[in-house]
Formats: structure tokens, C-alpha cells, sequence
């Protein structure tokens, strides 16, 4: 039913945009409508997916230096906490800085290649990862902790066998946002400067006034990032199989 | 023979609160000691400084004759108010878990759990997730878990307290079975006089916050105890105008 509902309002919004491009008064070459953007899709198809493999090389090695790098903080936070309270502002500060300014800046220090863009997904794939895991694993009741105590757990088995596994889905949702940003994020890196990528395909389409490709590039970054984010999903549906409504204790 | 448990002139204080002050306890091997009191006395806090979860600001607590903290949590086996089940594992897993900490492996440990959960009733819910037990099922997974690392002394922090009246009743009666057949000497506090005359040895009354000991009540009946009997309701009795005192 859920499936079924979501189908006809995305129904009703590709229809709505059809009518909407084919008014008299909406010139085609500021608004493509989507037969025209299938027929690009189609078309150009060689063109775009030679572009999306790349970007999604981009995305997926993003993340591929994003997760470990947000777990591994998330847990040192976690444990020592110094190195939270020093590391928890310069986090979000990393955040603060604006991404479409920082991909220039990167693309300067580095090179036109895809090292920039790895690090610009990277950099804003962390941060969700880092604070739902930490969040997550401070979400332990105290008394369960108390509990591994006297049951004379170390340290680092209260953290196998119950943090760590209670994180899990937290460490998820920061997973969800992660998959869904890192589009943005590579787009952004191409952007600022590449000589390939879906983001880079997408710039010079508009700069061509070839909108219909314009808006086929938009609808292959979004199917990857909600490709992306169903995967995520998938993985949670496996990793974690208990109730996730169901709170611990 | 050393007392399993004794406390001597115990004082715990957080921050401008007083929660325990002179408290003198000792027990028997192989004796259930019930702790009842108002609620806010400090019964929660005598069990963890016994469970060598805290440290006493006055006097001593020890266990087996011996004082330090670590001591006490190796002698001792503390079961929490709540259950605290780990939704990711089944109720055999969950019990194991109380020899993992101790180092023994995973499969190891379910294997040395299996034949608890035939002997305690619980044969057919091995592999069973807490979110699909009862409150009921879930507490006697709880109390395997506490049991099962073999400790001498057992500590008991209001176990039934969640629990709904009925389901209470036969879980008291079936932590005496349990008692009767794996004899541990047993703290319970709990706020519940009738639980208290129905499992301990004895029962000792607290006061209200700062929390020390005003009352002791033997508890000479045989067991299996009924709560309609005289010589019971008359126990029962005694520990509630000693709570009220």
C-alpha cells in the first residue's frame, strides 16, 4: 500500500511537470519536460553513464575513506573522553564551513583528478557517521553498563558485546544521510573544477542551453543517491535483524 | 567461618544527601536475607556497595572476609532491577553472556547455559528473542544470567518489581524452587513485605532516608510457604509495623 501510494504521487508529479512544460508560455529551452528528458536519457546514453561511473567511483571511494574513518572516530570519542570533548567542536566546525566554498579550495590545492573529490565526500560523509555512532553508543543504559561490570567485563568486551551492537542502528541512520549527501558532495567537487564526472556533465549541458541532459544528469544523480540509500537499508534489514522499534532494556 | 557478607558501621553520601548512614548487617552462608524499606532509603545503594559497584564513604563492606571493591564483584553475582536483556541475542546467548565477560567463547558459554534452561523450566525458549518473552520469561532469563557464573553470593535488587501481581506470585515461587535447588546466600531488597516473608530467612527493616537498619524479623517457617497462613500473616504483620515505626 505504502509502495502504492508513493508510485501515484510520483505519478502525479512526473504528470504535473509534463503539463507544466508543454504550456505555450514555458520556453523549451529553459524547461525540459520528462519525454524530453527520457528521449536525452536515451540519446545520450553512452555520454551519461560514462559520467556516472565516474562520479560514482567518486561517491563510492568517498565513502569507502569516510566510514571506517567516522567509525574509528566515533569509537575513540567514545572512549576516551579528552579526545571527545577536544574533537567534538572541531567536528562540527568542519561542517560549518561551506562545502560549495571548499570544493575550490581543494580543487586548488590539489588537482583537477579525483583525489579533491574523494576528500570533499569524504569530508561531508564523516560527520553523520561519526555523531549517530556516537550517539549510539552512549545510548546504553547506565545500569546495563554497571551490569557488564559486575559481571566483570573489560572495557573493551562491554563495548564488543553491547555497545558497538547497540549502535548499530544508529550507526545507520548516519549511514542513510551519509549515502544521500555524497552525491551532493561530488557534485559540488566537479564542480569546482574536473574534466569528467556526472556533476561536470551536468555544468556544461547547462552552459550549452542542452536542458533536456541537464535534467537526465539530475535524474541519474538522484536514482544514484537513492540507489545508494536503498543499499543502505538493505544492509540495515541484514546487520540488524532484531525489532529496531523494540528499545534496548 | 568467615560471614559470606558482613557490613559494618556503612555510610554512603552523594554530595548534601545521606543515603546509607551506620548501617550493620552480617549474614549466614546459605541464608536469604530480604532488605525491605520505604522507597529512597538507600536499598539500591546498599546492594551496589556490596556489589562492588561503589565504595562505602564510612566504615566496611565485605564479602568472603574480604574488603576491596574487585573482590566483591568477583564473589558476587548482582541482577538489576530491570531485566536488561540485549535485544540482539536470544535468551540462550543472554544468559551466556555472564560467562563471556569471564572469558570464556561464545559457543563455549551457550553450551555451559544449555542445561540451566532445562533444569529451570525454560528448555524450549533457547532461541527465543526477549522481545518475543513475557515479563516473566524475561526476569528467570535474567536471573540464569546472575546464576550461572556460580558466585556465592547472590544479590537481588527488587527483581519482581515490574512485574504484574500474578505473574509476581508464581515468579517468587518459582525463584524458591530455584533457591531450594541451587542454594546461594542471597541479598533481595525489595520494597514488597509479602515478597520478603515469602522468600527470605530473614527480613531486615530500614528507615527512611538516611537508611539504616531498625528492625531484624526471623523468619522460622518451613518451606514451600503459603501467605494465608497464620503463623505467616503474623510475620507479616511484625515487618510492616516496623517499617511503619
Amino acid at each position: 500500500m505504502r509502495w502504492v501510494l508513493a508510485t501515484a504521487l510520483l505519478a502525479l508529479f512526473v504528470l504535473a511537470w509534463q503539463g507544466v512544460a508543454s504550456l505555450e508560455s514555458v520556453d523549451d529551452l529553459l524547461v525540459a519536460s520528462p519525454v524530453e528528458t527520457a528521449e536525452a536519457l536515451y540519446d545520450d546514453f553512452d555520454l551519461l553513464s560514462d559520467a556516472a561511473l565516474v562520479t560514482l567511483s567518486e561517491v563510492l571511494l568517498g565513502l569507502a575513506v569516510a566510514v571506517p574513518l567516522g567509525v574509528l572516530l566515533a569509537v575513540g570519542m567514545h572512549l576516551v573522553r579528552p579526545l571527545r570533548d577536544a574533537a567534538y567542536p572541531l567536528l562540527v566546525g568542519s561542517q560549518a564551513i561551506p562545502i560549495v566554498v571548499l570544493a575550490p579550495i581543494f580543487v586548488l590545492a590539489f588537482d583537477y583528478g579525483m583525489g579533491p573529490k574523494i576528500a570533499i565526500v569524504a569530508l561531508i560523509c564523516f560527520l553523520p557517521i561519526t555523531v549517530n555512532l556516537l550517539d549510539g553508543l552512549r545510548s546504553v543504559p547506565p545500569e546495563l553498563l554497571k551490569l557488564m561490570r559486575s559481571l566483570g567485563a573489560s572495557r573493551l568486551r562491554s563495548l564488543r558485546s553491547v555497545e558497538l551492537p547497540a549502535a548499530l542502528p544508529y550507526l545507520f541512520s548516519g549511514l542513510k544521510i551519509a549515502a544521500t549527501v555524497s552525491v551532493i558532495g561530488a557534485v559540488f567537487g566537479e564542480w569546482a573544477g574536473a574534466d569528467e564526472g556526472l556533476g561536470r556533465l551536468v555544468l556544461l549541458a547547462n552552459n550549452q542551453l542542452e536542458t533536456p541532459r541537464v535534467y537526465a544528469g539530475t535524474v541519474l544523480l538522484t536514482l544514484m543517491a537513492v540507489g545508494l540509500f536503498l543499499a543502505v537499508v538493505a544492509a540495515e534489514r541484514l546487520a540488524v535483524p532484531w525489532n529496531r522499534k523494540e528499545e534496548l532494556a | 567461618m568467615t560471614e559470606p557478607l558482613s557490613l559494618s558501621n556503612v555510610t554512603r553520601r552523594y554530595r548534601d544527601v545521606t543515603a546509607l548512614a551506620g548501617v550493620e548487617l552480617g549474614m549466614r552462608a546459605g541464608e536469604v536475607l530480604a532488605v525491605v524499606g520505604p522507597s529512597g532509603c538507600g536499598k539500591s545503594t546498599l546492594l551496589e556497595l556490596v556489589a562492588g559497584l561503589q565504595e562505602p564513604d564510612e566504615g566496611v563492606v565485605s564479602v568472603l572476609g574480604v574488603n576491596g571493591a574487585a573482590e566483591r564483584r568477583a564473589s558476587c553475582a548482582y541482577m538489576p532491577q530491570r531485566d536488561l536483556l540485549l535485544p540482539w541475542r536470544d535468551a540462550l546467548g543472554n544468559a551466556a553472556l555472564a560467562l563471556e565477560c569471564q572469558g570464556v567463547g561464545r559457543a563455549e558459554a551457550r553450551r555451559r547455559a544449555a542445561p540451566l534452561f532445562e533444569r529451570f523450566g525454560l528448555a524450549e525458549f533457547e532461541h527465543v528473542r526477549p522481545a518475543q518473552l513475557s515479563g516473566g520469561m524475561r526476569q528467570r532469563v535474567a536471573f540464569l544470567r546472575t546464576l550461572l557464573p556460580g558466585r556465592p553470593v547472590l544479590l537481588l535488587d527488587e527483581p519482581f518489581g515490574a512485574l504484574d501481581s500474578i505473574t509476581r506470585t508464581s515468579m517468587q515461587e518459582w525463584l524458591a524452587e530455584t533457591l531450594a535447588q541451587e542454594p546461594r546466600t542471597v541479598l533481595l531488597v525489595t520494597h514488597d513485605v509479602e515478597e520478603a516473608v515469602y522468600l527470605a530467612d530473614r527480613v531486615a527493616v530500614l528507615s527512611p532516608r538516611p537508611g539504616r537498619v531498625v528492625a531484624e524479623v526471623a523468619v522460622d517457617l518451613p518451606r514451600p510457604r503459603t501467605a494465608t497462613d497464620p503463623a505467616f500473616v503474623e510475620l507479616r504483620r511484625e515487618t510492616q509495623e516496623a517499617l511503619r515505626a
